[in-house]
């Protein structure tokens, strides 16, 4: 009959309310305290199918958030549970998966670039513009001056070895594959993520 | 995972050891619970500890961390004695009848062919079969030679007695035995062993040998290829497998292939050990072709600069002298000879083996990115923290970026499970103030980058400059056309080989399978193990079908499972070489007189009757599984029982040969081993339930469910130092020494090795200086810089420290 997770949720809590303060025998009270009820906060929320960042079971979540992704509405995550769809996890989560939601609201999320100098104790704010204008240029000096064309037995070997990336295994594959295209573009040899730490 | 999640349901035995599944991956550990619960599933657990695996198991044996090759030898000698293996399966399908080289021996530690003054073998040509004159290997059917690989595999297991690996590992003979027993049982065809394992195996010196010698077992079995069997690394990141295919690794390219090297100058040398020619009559020998899928893959990376002419831009790839894997990385590091890093949702400060050893590389860089959704101790490594990060930033002189990314909530895009499966997930919201994510700030660097190299030339710009990012908006690429880009295109019209007059596929179509990848660059495709992952009829990491037709757990309509759509590898061997399953309980894929047919997309040719005798390791050039590795692996193509590089007693084995010896040691590290005279103490690492790595550290549930680093301890030994439950300790290794608050518990208890007792603590990793939970030393201030021989991975499974009880850290104490 087409019935939506959260308008099950909404006729069951009518229904609790209707039957067993109704048969209690407050009649009229019932309808009062159903329409007293809190509104079901994800009632209002946008669901989103996504995958816990966490080990490689990869259990699937729904994340709740606040917001109809009309242009110029900020969403904001405000709830995550366990994907019952989902073949592995069967809407089960484990004790991080759970609290999954406080490492998306955590305090220690970073919000702006940051810029160290050389010698300083502190970070400074700075905008993205700088500290990419900044990076890339870091980049090509040290890439033009300490590129590797031949090897002593004059074979091209077309490497860069005096800067490394470490990339990480909790990106998507579409920006691991971007990262592994520049970092190699660049001749860089030092490639590495976690798979193998 | 050679198999799924799902499929653990079909298991008879389950074996779990170099893991802990019910903390570490508890959701997958439902599938356990479910085949003990409906298919009347063992669950055996090997472990140090008594984890919470243990405490589920129907067995449960203790081991010396660090010893499982001696262990699961040992299994194999009993398997080979009892004749619990399944000989058909054996002889028909591995290469237990292959003869091997004359000149091939192991002797006091160490295989034919080893050099003493280069600490590695140089000469590996006796590591391999004997061929005859058409190249094909010789094989005796009745398995009687004495240099066939089942004989010699006999003679090198049989010093693994019970008496034996009771000696190295600490396991009590009886029950070695009892373990055994459960495992040879899956051996008749009708039952199968499912093996679980994680970084329990693979950080060791020994690490890629401890899953070798599962794999050896498995076969001698029968369990790979079959449901409820198979090989399976459970795995850490929810993307690590989709990184590694997509080749984050110092020398690989997407879909493993591999990195030149300098000794292969132009193409045609590179390609001129590539040409993977059968091995034995008929084989399939898949990576025949090889150069179809690297051909394409240039393509996707650079356009139409790769042509036939330049090679396919063989030079625009970097070839490599030395493996720059993260050891070689932070080696180079602490040296003074790297410049610049890139930390990309990398918190190498803690993930790294030798704390200080990296803290001091990273002091002596230029500059240093962080691009991370939080803060890390890396981003902050120049901070001083008192005693947990006690450094100057005066005196340090590296200029550091923190780049806020965005995390999985606030982006799309797809990801590879530990069982192959790609899987899409959607944004959910914006991430915080002016995060951006990795596509983004990627694609952004590689513009500016280009920009500079466009106006002001430089070392070899070439690569940069044809770098194809041929997307909508390079600037922010759309994870599709990235997944599309990864898939393959046809780039021209392709004939239908069968029928010229044809067309095969139209210039602009999505591959729908690597099957039709050329090597003339008519296809593009940057990883040719995900082609048919984004095909004309969509995206296929989006299904969401959760159907399960014949309940065998295959979910084949549920995302998209590499290569093919394939859930179980080598499925293959489900069947008898006739093509008849091995039995009624474990049929999965067979021959139905036209076709190989079943739940699954079989892994083999679909229309190749089994009487042409192709065998089901299809990747091999010979067609069989390699009881024998032949020169694949660096340390010898059988498994040896080597001692951690902290070890704990000379090897009873060869004492002359105590350690691996082709580990790599570098020569700053050369005094960075302990010994137990100092450091009479086994010590491993582990990971809470409560904690993810070092991220759930900045999330205030895990922080307060798990607030504090610790260090558990049995109680002999807490009695023996004076140390209660509460008390502050410090644990020292020859690396360095921390303080962590004393777990006594009952979940480790001391063993005897080779005639000693032996203690052993356990030290979770996830506590540092940066995050919600009370501050910590790095656990890795105590484990060894060194890697495993094959894969590098750290050591951090084994190694020697000492104990004693002390006074709080000062910053603890003021607090207090």
């Amino acid at each position: 009959m087409g019935i939506t997770r959260r308008q099950f949720m909404r006729v069951s809590a009518a229904g609790l309310a209707a039957s067993t303060v109704g048969a209690l025998g407050f009649g009229d009270a019932g309808d009062a305290l159903a329409a007293g009820v809190r509104p079901f906060k994800l009632e209002r929320a946008t669901e989103t199918r996504n995958a816990c960042p966490y080990c490689a079971v990869s259990c699937g979540v729904l994340i709740y958030s606040l917001g109809d992704r009309s242009k110029n509405a900020r969403s904001e995550v405000i709830h995550v549970e366990g994907d019952p769809d989902h073949p592995v996890n069967r809407g089960t989560l484990c004790p991080r998966g759970a609290a999954v939601l406080d490492f998306v609201r955590s305090p220690n999320r970073l919000k702006y670039p940051m810029h160290r100098k050389a010698g300083s104790d502190k970070f400074e704010r700075v905008s993205w513009d700088f500290a990419m204008d900044r990076i890339a240029r870091l980049m090509k000096d040290d890439r033009d001056k300490n590129f590797v064309a031949k090897n002593r037995d004059g074979v091209t070997v077309n490497r860069w070895v005096s800067t490394g990336f470490f990339g990480t295994s909790s990106q998507s594959n579409e920006a691991g594959y971007l990262t592994y295209k520049l970092a190699r573009a660049t001749g860089i040899l030092g490639l590495e993520n976690q798979a193998r730490i | 995972m050679t198999n799924s999640w799902n499929d653990i349901k079909n298991a008879d035995v389950i074996l779990i050891m170099g893991g802990n599944a019910a903390e570490a991956h508890p959701c997958g550990f439902k599938w356990v619970v479910e085949a003990k619960a409906h298919n009347g599933a063992k669950l055996v657990v090997v472990d140090p500890r008594f984890t919470r695996s243990a405490a589920v198991a129907d067995f449960y044996a203790p081991i010396r961390p660090g010893t499982d090759i001696a262990f699961l030898s040992g299994v194999m000698r009993y398997l080979l004695g009892a004749g619990k293996i399944q000989q058909e399966y054996v002889k028909a399908f591995t290469n237990a009848g292959y003869i091997v080289k004359e000149g091939f021996k192991f002797e006091d530690g160490l295989f034919a062919g080893y050099d003493e003054a280069k600490k590695n073998y140089v000469d590996r040509s006796t590591w391999d079969y004997e061929f005859d004159e058409q190249g094909m290997a010789k094989v005796d059917d009745t398995l009687q030679h004495p240099r066939c690989v089942i004989n010699l595999l006999k003679t090198h297991v049989d010093r693994y007695t019970p008496e034996m690996v009771e000696r190295i590992c600490g396991t009590p003979k009886d029950k070695f035995l009892k373990v055994c027993e459960l495992i040879a049982s899956t051996s008749t065809g009708d039952r199968s062993m499912t093996s679980m394992y994680a970084l329990g195996w693979t950080q060791h010196t020994t690490g890629a040998q401890n899953i070798r010698s599962m794999a050896m077992i498995q076969l001698l079995l029968g369990n790979i290829g079959i449901p409820g069997g198979g090989v399976n690394a459970l795995r850490g990141h929810s993307n690590v497998q989709g990184i590694t295919d997509l080749a984050l690794l110092s020398t690989s390219t997407p879909g493993y292939l591999v990195l030149p090297t300098d000794r292969e100058a132009t193409y045609a040398d590179y390609m001129k050990s590539r040409r993977f020619k059968p091995q034995r009559p008929g084989q399939t020998s898949f990576w025949q072709n090889y150069e179809k899928f690297f051909v394409s893959q240039q393509k996707s990376f650079f356009g139409a600069a790769a042509t036939k002419d330049n090679d396919w831009a063989y030079d625009y790839l970097p070839k490599f002298d030395v493996p720059y894997d993260a050891l070689k990385i932070i080696d180079v590091m602490a040296a003074g000879q790297m410049n610049g890093l890139f930390c990309q949702g990398m918190n190498i400060m803690m993930a790294g083996p030798n704390k200080t050893k990296i803290r001091n590389g990273l002091s002596k860089l230029k500059w240093l990115v962080s691009i991370d959704p939080l803060e890390t101790e890396t981003a902050r490594f120049w901070e001083n923290h008192g005693e947990f990060n006690d450094v100057d930033p005066k005196s340090i002189q590296t200029e550091v970026f923190q780049l806020p990314a965005t995390a999985f909530a606030e982006e799309e895009g797809s990801a590879t499970n530990s069982s192959r499966l790609i899987q899409w997930h959607w944004k959910a919201a914006e991430g915080p103030g002016e995060s951006r994510g990795d596509i983004q700030i990627i694609s952004d660097l590689r513009a500016r980058l280009r920009a500079l190299y466009a106006k002001e030339g430089g070392a070899f710009p070439d690569p940069i400059l044809n770098l194809a990012w041929n997307y909508s908006d390079p600037g922010n690429p759309d994870p599709a056309e990235v997944l599309k880009d990864i898939n393959g295109y046809a780039l021209e019209d392709v004939p239908d080989p069968a029928d010229p007059a044809k067309l095969l596929l139209r210039a602009g179509q999505l591959l729908p399978t690597f099957g039709v990848m050329r090597d003339d660059g008519k296809t593009s495709g940057g990883c040719w193990i995900y082609t048919g992952v984004y095909t004309e009829a969509g995206n296929m990491a989006q299904r969401r079908n959760a159907s399960d037709p014949t309940g065998k757990g295959v979910y084949p309509n549920w995302g998209f499972s590499w290569p093919a759509n394939r859930r179980i590898l080598y499925n293959r061997a489900s069947a008898d070489a006739a093509g008849k399953p091995w039995s009624e309980r474990k049929k999965y894929m067979w021959w139905n007189g036209s076709k190989w047919t079943g739940p699954d997309v079989p892994d083999y040719a679909p229309t190749v009757p089994p009487d042409k005798a192709v065998g089901p390791f299809i990747m091999n050039q010979e067609g069989t599984a390699r009881l024998f590795a032949r020169t694949g692996m660096p340390d010898g193509p059988f498994p040896e029982h080597y001692e951690a590089m902290d070890a704990f007693i000379a090897n009873p084995l060869h004492p002359k040969v105590s350690r691996n010896p082709v580990v790599r040691v570098f020569a700053a590290d050369a005094k960075s081993f302990g010994t137990p005279d100092k450091f009479p103490i086994v010590a491993t690492t582990y990971r809470l339930t409560e904690h993810f790595h070092y991220w759930t550290k900045n999330a205030h549930a895990n922080a307060v469910l798990q607030p504090e680093l610790f260090v558990e301890m049995g109680e002999r030994l807490a009695k023996a130092k004076g140390i209660q439950s509460g008390d502050w300790v410090e644990v020292t290794s020859q690396r360095g020494s921390i303080k962590a608050k004393a777990a006594v518990t009952k979940r480790i208890r001391p063993i005897m090795v080779d005639g000693k007792p032996c203690d052993i603590v356990g030290v979770p990793i996830h506590y540092g200086f940066i995050g919600l939970t009370r501050k910590a030393h790095p656990v890795n201030t105590l484990t060894p810089p060194v890697g495993d021989v094959s894969a590098q991975t750290p050591e951090f499974k084994a190694f020697l420290v000492d104990v004693k009880k002390t006074t709080p850290p000062a910053q603890a104490a003021a607090t207090a």
